[in-house]
């Protein structure tokens, strides 16, 4: 289990979503990511996009202008 | 056991679409939903930038209607590929710049490489007939399934009972008897369906999905292009078109001028990429400079500045102008009486 970081500032949405989708597409089930953003879109879109993928939001914080999102990776569909 | 059949559908965010999907999941498809980004997308971000609009939420409407129909969302970024179907639309444009004919035809051909790649069977979108005067009218809609190269397996099912069977219709894959026969620019028989399916917040976007069908949008467009010399663009210029007021009071240069907080924050994260003004004796707005400006030029824009910002009463403003990698220079500037920018300074 792995845990990455992906600098998506400045990325308007849906960018950082897609940035997530294809960095999450090379991690396994159970490795952790930390999205760093600064589009407050990005608050409300890369959960919408976890729960439907079956993602787990474990962390969302905000560190000045930082949007910090974690999430840990779900098994993938069979 | 008869194999479970896959598709792919074209997911914008709106009522077709989302009515689309729910027949043919209803019909036993396992569908999951596609979503392309152009950059020209009317999604949440403008809503991200400006203040004003902070109570609504920031949903993305392709997102949200996924979730609702309890499919996978697959949003994938077009942004260089895209270029050419604006800049080079065999078909032309519509009422201002959008391609649509090309763009439909441009995103079911990127449907289709999917599904070859991930082992689906068909494309799902929510097209109706006769419902936008150049992408879905019974001659052009052959016209998408042709040149898309997805052929029969491109299904609408909200009016495919006035189309020739597709794929998935001749092998029984789905029963065309349950298929939908809309027609025309009536919105009736789809808020109908919705309200059966107990569907009742949905987007209802105005004339199209993305910002080329705005008037104000292409003309900013344009005049980007004739400005430059050339019709290209990159992301970075077409996303400042959504942010700000624009004049260009001299051919070689553009003032982005921000309206609000939120804009001001945006084009700030450009400072490193533009000549930027901002008013130091008053508090006001950020502004961007796009072109070529001499020192002249610069002052000009300075007052144009000034004009925005509290001091616009004032007999004087002091600005401050920062050439990239330079440091600021402080001018001081009479603003621009209220009327004395010309209208057609306004992009
Ligand atoms: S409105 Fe925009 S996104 Fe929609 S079909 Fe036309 S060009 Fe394409």
């Amino acid at each position: 289990m792995s845990h990455h970081e992906l600098n998506a500032r400045r990325l308007l949405c849906p960018m950082p979503v897609i940035r997530a989708q294809k960095f999450i597409e090379s991690l396994s089930a159970g490795d952790t990511l930390d999205v760093v953003c600064t589009d407050p879109g990005a608050k409300n879109d890369i959960p919408a996009w976890c729960r439907i993928h079956g993602h787990r939001i474990l962390e969302m914080k905000t560190v000045e202008r930082d949007i910090i999102i974690t999430i840990e990776v779900g098994p993938r569909a069979p | 056991m008869t194999q479970q059949r896959k598709a792919v559908a074209l997911i914008s965010g709106g009522l077709d679409s989302m009515l689309a999907t729910k027949v043919v999941l209803d019909l036993g498809i396992h569908v999951e939903g596609i979503n392309f980004y152009t950059g020209f997308c009317v999604e949440g971000h403008t809503h991200a930038i400006r203040n004003k609009h902070q109570a609504r939420p920031k949903r993305n409407n392709a997102l949200w209607v996924a979730e609702q129909l309890g499919i996978k969302l697959h949003i994938i970024e077009v942004i260089e590929e895209y270029k050419n179907v604006v800049l080079n639309p065999k078909h032309g444009y519509g009422q201002h710049m959008n391609p649509c004919l090309d763009c439909k035809g441009f995103m079911v051909r990127k449907a289709h490489e999917w599904i070859t790649e991930n082992g689906f069977d068909f494309i799902v979108t929510g097209e109706v007939m006769g419902q936008r005067p150049m992408s879905q009218r019974r001659d052009t809609m052959p016209v998408v399934a042709r040149e898309s190269g997805a052929n029969d397996l491109l299904l609408r099912p909200l009016c495919a009972k006035h189309l020739a069977p597709t794929r998935p219709e001749r092998e029984g894959w789905i029963d065309r008897e349950k298929l939908l026969d809309f027609h025309g620019r009536s919105r009736k028989p789809q808020i109908a369906l919705a309200a059966k399916y107990g569907l009742n917040d949905y987007a209802q976007p105005a004339g199209g999905c993305c910002f080329l069908t705005n008037e104000q949008y292409s003309h900013k467009l344009t005049d980007l292009f004739a400005a430059r010399g050339k019709r290209d663009y990159e992301l970075d210029d077409i996303m400042l078109l959504k942010v700000g007021r624009h004049l260009r009071p001299r051919p070689n240069f553009k003032v982005i001028v921000g309206r609000e907080e939120g804009e001001n924050n945006y084009l700030e994260g450009y400072r490193h990429q533009f000549t930027h003004l901002r008013t130091v004796s008053h508090s006001g707005p950020l502004a961007l400079v796009d072109g070529d400006a001499s020192d002249a030029d610069l002052e000009l824009a300075a007052q144009i500045v000034a004009r925005y910002s509290q001091g616009r009463e004032a007999n004087q403003v002091s600005v401050s102008i920062t050439r990239v990698g330079e440091t600021a220079r402080i001018v001081e500037v009479v603003p621009f009486a209220q009327d004395a920018v010309p209208q057609e300074w306004h992009v």
